[in-house]
Parts: structure tokens; C-alpha cells; sequence
């Protein structure tokens, strides 16, 4: 977030609406949104055809839980006036209270302002899924989402987005888009859940490769291009600033890509497209909290690191045995440490516009390497201790995982009573002789 | 009359099934099928995890034919299914005791 709207929003101050502004918040919220079907597919594509409908769900219905709790509360706790310590906000604006059409926030309108934030809520809850997939029973996922965003996330955006906020506006750490608050919060989170919840039945001795690449690829070209409203809105402001941000965030992309196939080709023989699609998501969450804050040349550097080293992360599961079945931690978690500390050193005054906030590589010295660090230690712990937390509370009372036989025969069949693909002749099935649930048949 | 029961690659389907017509012979079965022989399957790299993939897909191609078509068609199909690579297939027949064609109730030769 540009320094002249947190100023304003510290302040509580409301400058006059920009129509160029709004007009392109509205833009890159929808940009935003679609980033969680293109999530789905990109998950969806990557467990076994027997549980593909059920990752699909996951995300489809955090939208729905996320967008209830974001307007009950957790808007107002997040970005309402802070009511402790940069530690939390106030519930003056639960259920939208004393906000109206009339409403700015910096130059845009609150309702656009929140929308916004909103769609960064969804899509981080949602990533989580990714660490438990094939395994989870639905209903405590209904369950986990909604207590997640108000007691992980809400907290964890206040701390670097809020009005005074302890690690944006107290600390200094720098997060333009969400390295700490979607990427680092996801994944410690996601580590959390999978080793609350244990591996899936059969890890590391079944082949469960992924069932859809095309799907895959279909998914993470949707996640790039919503991601450029995700970065590019982040500037609030349709600006030089937003163009950058959108540059940096298809230059970091890139070279994750290039990294990832790099990486493959010199170790395992073969560029594979499972490599390139997920490349390109380690680059865009690698420059997503420094595409506002590095040059072009730091954006490419942040997205080639970050492609090499998460290549290399993905197999930390096995040698550690812990089921992170799609990589939340491998990518999201590492990804988003990879550019939350690279702005320590990739940071430029021509960015940020102070000479107070530069990386070590442009003569800023250690300090900003220092808050980054810091930020991430503090993030990272919170979201990963508190999601262990929620995690534990579920299971006892209504039990985190399905059955052994459930996830044996398949989440989609046991838990939404479909099947995604029509196997084979024999496979079709037949209509019930009786009409089911009372209803007539047509 | 002999059942013929050929398991191959895929891709020389279309060339088997046109051998068999140029023969005569007119109705054929084919099986989606997975297998391995010698060729013992191969590597599959995801984010960096190896899978050996063992069973790899093959189509069975099963056809009844007369006893005196029998060495004719079991040639054509290895004429139209052999690439000479590892992974080709077999192709074997057995003795069939009797056939009825399910229309019309003919039995025996006449049904094939």
C-alpha cells in the first residue's frame, strides 16, 4: 500500500474520490476474484480423479464463508481504527456499520476499498486447501474457514495493511501485495493443517500424480492473470506506480518459469509443464509483497530465486514426512519468505519514494533486511501456532478428517454424491426406479 | 473356428483394423487395456518426484474367424501392429467350441 494512502488512513482523513482510481480498483477486484476458480483448476487438476470435485469445493466455498465473516467482521478488525497495540481493529464498522456509497477510503470508495481486501481474504484461506487435499471432511472445512479468517488472517492483515498496524506502520516492514499477510500466513498455515490432519492413506507409497495437467496450466494461466489486479491494484491508484507493480509481477513470473525449467532439465532431464505452471506461480508469489518496491531488474531477480529454490523445497516433504499434498508450503510459504526478505535487499527509493526504505543492494543498509526478517519470524509463528490451534480444536469436536474408507472411495463421491468424469461405457449409470428426496421425477 | 487375441500398441489400431477388412474379416471387439511385458513401463518426473509407471496402455483387439482364416489374420495383424520396438505386443489364438449370432440364432460358421 502506497505510503500517502496508509498516511491518510492513519490519519483518517478522507481525500476526495478519483474516478481513474476507482475505475481500475473495480478492475483488479474482479481481476482478484477470478483467482480463486483459476486456484480450483490449479488444485483441481492436481489431486487423483476420485477427489477432484471435492478441491474444486474448497475454494469454491470459501468465497462464499470468507465474503459472510469479511462483512460480519472481519473488514472492521482488520481495517477499522485500531483498537490495540497496532494489534487488532475496532468492530465500529461490523456489518458494514456507518460506511455508505458516500464512503472513501484513500481515493476510492470504501465499499470498492473492502471489496477489494475481501478477495485477498478468499483466495488465502482457500490456498490452505492445497496442504489437505483428498482428506478432509467437509464440514469441518465449512467450519475452519470462517474461524481461520477472523482469528489468522484479520489479525495478520491489521498488523501489516491496518491503520496502525504494528508491523507496516510501526515497524516499517514492507508488503505491497501480500508476501506476508496471503503468502507466509498460507502456507505456515497450510504446514499447520497437514500436520494436524497426518499424510493422506498411501503417501509416498501410491502414485498419485496429478490427474489433469492441462487443468493445471489452465489454472495457473487464470492465477497470473488475476494476479496482475492483485498487484497492480495493490498501488490503489491508477498510476505509474500500478503499471510498475504490473510489470514486475509478469517479469517475476517469468523468470520463475525459466528457474523452475532450468532446475528440472539440469536434475531430472525434462522442462515438464507441471514445472512451468508452478515456476510461474513461485515467481508471482515470490514478487507479490515487493512488485510495488523493486525495479524490473529486482523483480526478475526476486521470481528467478524464488523458481530455483521452490523447486527445490516442493521435495522437503519427503525427506521430512509431513503430507503437504500440493505444496502450499513448498511454494506459498517459501515463495512468499523468498521475496518478503529479498526486498531487504532489492528495494528502491525510486519505488518506495524514501530513501529511509531501500534494500541493501541499493545502499539502504541492513536495516530494512532486518524489519523484513522480523516481520516474517512473527507472521510465520503466529499463523502456523494459532492454525495448529483451530486445527486441534476442530478435530476434538467433530473430527478434522473423513474416513478411511471415505478417502479410499473418494471425497467426491462420499461427500457430495458426484463423480467429476464418466468413466467408460459401463460408468453412466442409471436413473433411481423411485423418485428420490420425494421429489417427482421429471 | 479360433479366437484371435491380439494385445498392442495403441496407435496401430487403425492399421490392424484395416489389415483385417482387406482379409474379410468384418467385426472385431477392442478393450481399453493396461499391461506390461518385457518393455517394463517407464519414468514419470512431477515437481521433481519419480514414478515408475509399470503398466502402460495397450488396446486387446479380440476377433472369431474360421479355422482356415485363422494363420492369415494372426499374420496381418503382426505385419500391421509391429514397429520393432520394445512394447509391441502378442498376439495368440485358441479354439472356440461354438458361436451364436445373438440376432438372428445362427450357429456355428455361418454365425462368425
Amino acid at each position: 500500500m502506497p505510503a500517502s494512502t496508509l498516511t491518510a488512513l492513519a490519519a483518517g482523513k478522507s481525500p476526495a474520490l478519483d474516478t481513474g482510481d476507482t475505475a481500475w480498483l473495480l478492475a483488479a477486484t474482479a481481476l482478484v476474484l477470478l483467482m480463486t476458480p483459476g486456484l480450483a483448476l490449479f488444485y483441481g487438476g492436481m489431486v487423483r480423479t476420485k477427489s477432484v470435485l471435492n478441491m474444486l469445493m474448497m475454494s469454491f466455498v470459501s468465497i462464499a464463508l470468507v465474503t459472510v465473516v469479511w462483512l460480519v467482521a472481519g473488514y472492521s478488525l482488520a481495517f477499522g481504527d485500531d483498537a490495540f497495540a497496532g494489534l487488532i481493529g475496532g468492530l465500529a464498522h461490523a456489518g458494514m456499520a456507518g460506511i455508505g456509497p458516500g464512503s472513501v477510503t484513500g481515493t476510492v470508495p470504501t465499499f470498492l476499498f473492502t471489496t477489494f481486501q475481501l478477495t485477498f481474504a478468499i483466495i488465502t484461506a482457500a490456498l490452505i486447501s492445497g496442504s489437505v487435499a483428498d482428506r478432509t471432511k467437509f464440514g469441518a472445512w465449512l467450519v475452519f474457514v470462517p474461524v481461520w479468517a477472523l482469528l489468522v488472517y484479520v489479525p495478520v492483515a491489521h498488523w501489516v495493511w491496518g491503520p496502525g498496524g504494528w508491523i507496516g506502520q510501526r515497524l516499517g516492514t514492507l508488503d505491497f501485495a501480500g508476501g506476508l499477510v496471503v503468502e507466509i500466513a498460507s502456507g505456515a498455515s497450510g504446514l499447520a493443517l497437514c500436520l494436524v490432519i497426518g499424510p493422506r492413506i498411501g503417501f509416498k507409497k501410491d502414485a498419485m500424480r496429478p490427474h489433469n495437467l492441462p487443468m493445471v496450466l489452465m489454472g495457473a494461466g487464470l492465477l497470473w492473470f488475476g494476479w496482475l489486479g492483485f498487484n497492480g491494484g495493490s498501488a490503489f491508484a491508477a498510476n505509474g506506480l500500478a503499471a510498475a507493480s504490473l510489470l514486475n509481477t509478469l517479469v517475476a513470473g517469468c523468470t520463475g518459469l525459466l528457474g523452475w525449467l532450468f532446475v528440472e532439465q539440469v536434475r531430472d532431464g525434462h522442462p515438464t509443464t507441471f514445472g512451468a505452471a508452478s515456476g510461474a506461480v513461485a515467481g508471482l508469489v515470490a514478487i507479490t509483497p515487493a512488485c510495488g518496491v523493486v525495479g524490473v531488474v529486482g523483480a526478475a531477480a526476486v521470481g528467478l530465486v524464488a523458481g530455483v529454490v521452490c523447486s527445490y523445497a516442493v521435495a522437503w516433504k519427503f525427506k521430512l514426512n509431513y503430507d503437504d499434498s500440493l505444496d502450499v508450503v513448498g511454494v506459498h510459504f517459501v515463495g512468499g519468505v523468498v521475496g518478503t526478505v529479498l526486498i531487504g535487499l532489492f528495494a528502491t527509493k525510486t519505488m518506495t519514494g524514501s530513501s529511509a526504505k531501500e534494500g541493501l543492494f541499493y545502499g539502504g543498509g541492513p536495516g530494512q533486511l532486518g524489519k523484513q526478517l522480523l516481520a516474517v519470524a512473527a507472521v510465520a509463528a503466529y499463523t502456523f501456532l494459532v492454525t495448529y490451534g483451530i486445527g486441534k480444536a476442530i478435530d476434538k469436536l467433530m473430527g478434522l478428517r473423513a474416513s478411511a474408507e471415505d478417502e479410499m472411495t473418494g471425497l467426491d463421491q462420499t461427500a457430495h454424491a458426484e463423480t467429476a468424469y464418466d468413466h467408460g461405457v459401463l460408468g453412466h449409470g442409471a436413473p433411481l426406479p423411485v423418485p428420490v428426496s420425494g421429489k417427482v421425477a421429471p | 473356428m479360433k479366437l484371435i487375441t491380439a494385445v498392442v500398441k495403441p496407435y496401430r489400431l487403425d492399421e490392424v483394423k484395416t489389415a483385417l477388412q482387406e482379409l474379410g474379416v468384418h467385426g472385431l471387439t477392442v478393450t481399453e487395456a493396461s499391461g506390461y511385458g518385457r518393455q517394463r513401463g517407464h519414468t514419470e518426473v512431477y515437481r521433481g518426484a519419480e514414478y515408475q509407471v509399470d503398466l502402460v496402455p495397450k488396446v486387446r483387439i479380440e476377433v472369431v474367424v474360421g479355422d482356415d482364416d485363422a494363420e492369415a489374420a494372426m499374420d496381418a495383424i503382426v505385419r500391421a501392429a509391429r514397429t520393432g520396438k520394445i512394447g509391441d505386443g502378442k498376439v495368440w489364438a485358441v479354439p472356440v467350441d461354438s458361436v451364436v449370432r445373438v440376432r438372428t440364432g445362427e450357429r456355428g460358421p455361418d454365425a462368425v
